[in-house]
């Protein structure tokens, strides 16, 4: 049963590997002399530096990882419903279809509850903020 | 055990060996495909057509000066092209890129060029680990601290989820038909009627979450040049830099084996049945690649055909336009299943 997972191990090791040995060629082959002061500040185009960049991020982002969340964890649900139903089916078992399609109506319910909220809304209708 | 071992090793090395040979190619076609469509010449001075050119690139990134700016997050900012690598070279292993009937390997049947064929989780594999990439961005982004960084990772995380649940609800659908998450069942049960004909919709859905995922334009907020200069990857040089670039043509490549699996019949081809044996290896996998290959010039043509989409727009497409269109897939699958269509 745990043989199936070799190969993700394997897998895993080599992308690692191949990982690591990019960042370390390029560390190791693209060492620079000392750089001025002026080389490591922060990219502004060439400009002199405006405006720092640690700072309040906007709340559209954080309801945007919410939602997401609610609904990744229902469609999460719905993958071991969607590879069962097919045999259930064959079974004569007609109720697992209607099981999976009550759960999606009440996700249905409450993305027209967000929708009818504004939550997908990034910015009010012509681009505005 | 260890005959088994050394056979999935091999298919590793060749799989990712030609995923490794495609980026260079693929950056070389999009240099010269946007020439094209742009009606110019494009490179042309290195080798034939301008074919060495990734070659003198990548000699040039690998011994590139590699700048660590001095306001980083010394250890997320080495962390994230690695993370970048790490996920783009590990999600292909459960698609088969060929079929392998008949064949075996010191003594190990072969069961199709997969590296995985008995993972039974399959498609759910790459799509969990290939939501791990946004860490790649979204940590690049911060840890670069740098204004451009932080909004290209910003955005680009909140594009990634919205367009993921777009993707994972199309997918379901293809589940719901076949019953399995094994890859290589699913190109089987194509054999007649590609997966795109019955479930266009779907593959509607895919395709553009695709686009979105890989951070492609129209949907490549991320980079945005022409506001955010480069977006998460601005302060990042050398090899790292490269990093980023890399990963991103190796996702391209797997979201278009992805799509071809899924949807597109994988070797399957209207009307031929392909031989057993090393013959039948070489020419499924041939069919399979022009199907990876147009998919990949598609991705190329869409670049330099479409402009970018403002971020609202953006957003309004992947949660008021796709998850409607996703779910009313599902919805047209399970009547499918009622009827016995597939």
């Amino acid at each position: 049963m745990s043989a199936q997972y070799v190969p993700v191990l394997l897998t895993f090791a080599f992308a690692a590997t191949m990982a690591g040995a990019i960042v370390g060629l390029s560390a190791l082959l693209g060492r620079g002399k000392l750089a001025h002061r002026r080389k490591l500040e922060p990219y502004e185009s060439g400009m002199l530096l405006i405006d720092a960049s640690r700072k309040r991020v906007s709340v559209k982002f954080f309801v945007v990882a919410m939602v997401f969340i609610v609904f990744d964890v229902e469609v999460a649900f719905l993958y071991p419903w969607a590879v069962s139903v097919k045999t259930l089916l064959a079974e004569g078992n007609k109720l697992v279809l209607w099981d999976g399609l009550i759960f999606l109506l009440l996700v249905t319910i409450g993305y027209v509850y967000l929708w009818r909220e504004g939550a997908f809304d990034w910015a009010k209708r012509g681009g505005e903020q | 055990m260890w005959a088994e071992v050394g056979v999935t090793a091999f298919k590793l090395a060749v799989i990712a060996g030609v995923l490794l040979t495609v980026v260079p190619v693929m950056t070389w076609v999009e240099r010269r495909g946007a020439a094209f469509i742009q009606d110019r010449l494009g490179p042309n001075r290195v080798g034939p057509w301008g074919l060495l050119q990734p070659v003198a690139d990548a000699v040039k990134l690998l011994f590139k000066e590699d700048v660590t700016p001095a306001h980083v997050s010394k250890g997320l900012y080495f962390l994230a092209p690695a993370i970048a690598v790490f996920v783009a070279l590990s999600t292909f292993i459960v698609i088969p890129f060929a079929k392998a009937e008949g064949i075996t390997l010191f003594g190990v049947p072969l069961k199709g060029l997969i590296v995985a064929p008995d993972l039974n989780i399959g498609v759910l594999y790459l799509l969990a680990l290939s939501s791990i990439s946004v860490y790649g961005i979204v940590l690049a982004g911060w840890a670069s601290n740098n204004k451009y960084s932080l909004l290209g990772g910003l955005r680009s995380s909140a594009q990634l989820i919205s367009y993921e649940l777009a993707m994972t609800l199309a997918v379901l659908g293809v589940l719901l038909a076949n019953g399995d998450l094994r890859l290589t069942t699913i190109v089987e049960h194509q054999g007649k009627l590609w997966n795109a004909v019955p479930q266009f919709l779907g593959f509607l859905v895919f395709l553009v979450a695709a686009f979105a995922e890989t951070n492609r334009l129209p949907f490549d907020l991320a980079e945005a040049e022409n506001e955010l200069v480069a977006g998460y990857h601005v302060e990042f040089s050398s090899m790292k830099f490269a990093a980023f670039m890399m990963s991103e043509y190796i996702n391209m490549t797997t979201v278009s084996a992805l799509a071809t699996t899924l949807y597109l019949g994988g070797w399957n081809l209207p009307g031929v049945s392909l031989p057993s044996g090393w013959l039948g290896l070489l020419l499924s996998f041939a069919i399979f690649f022009a199907k990876v290959g147009f998919l990949l010039w598609l991705f190329v043509w869409v670049r330099w055909t479409l402009p970018r989409f403002r971020f609202d727009q953006l957003m309004r497409l992947g949660w008021k336009g796709l998850i409607p269109l996703a779910l009313l897939n599902l919805l047209w699958v399970s009547l499918g299943l009622t009827q016995g269509w597939w």
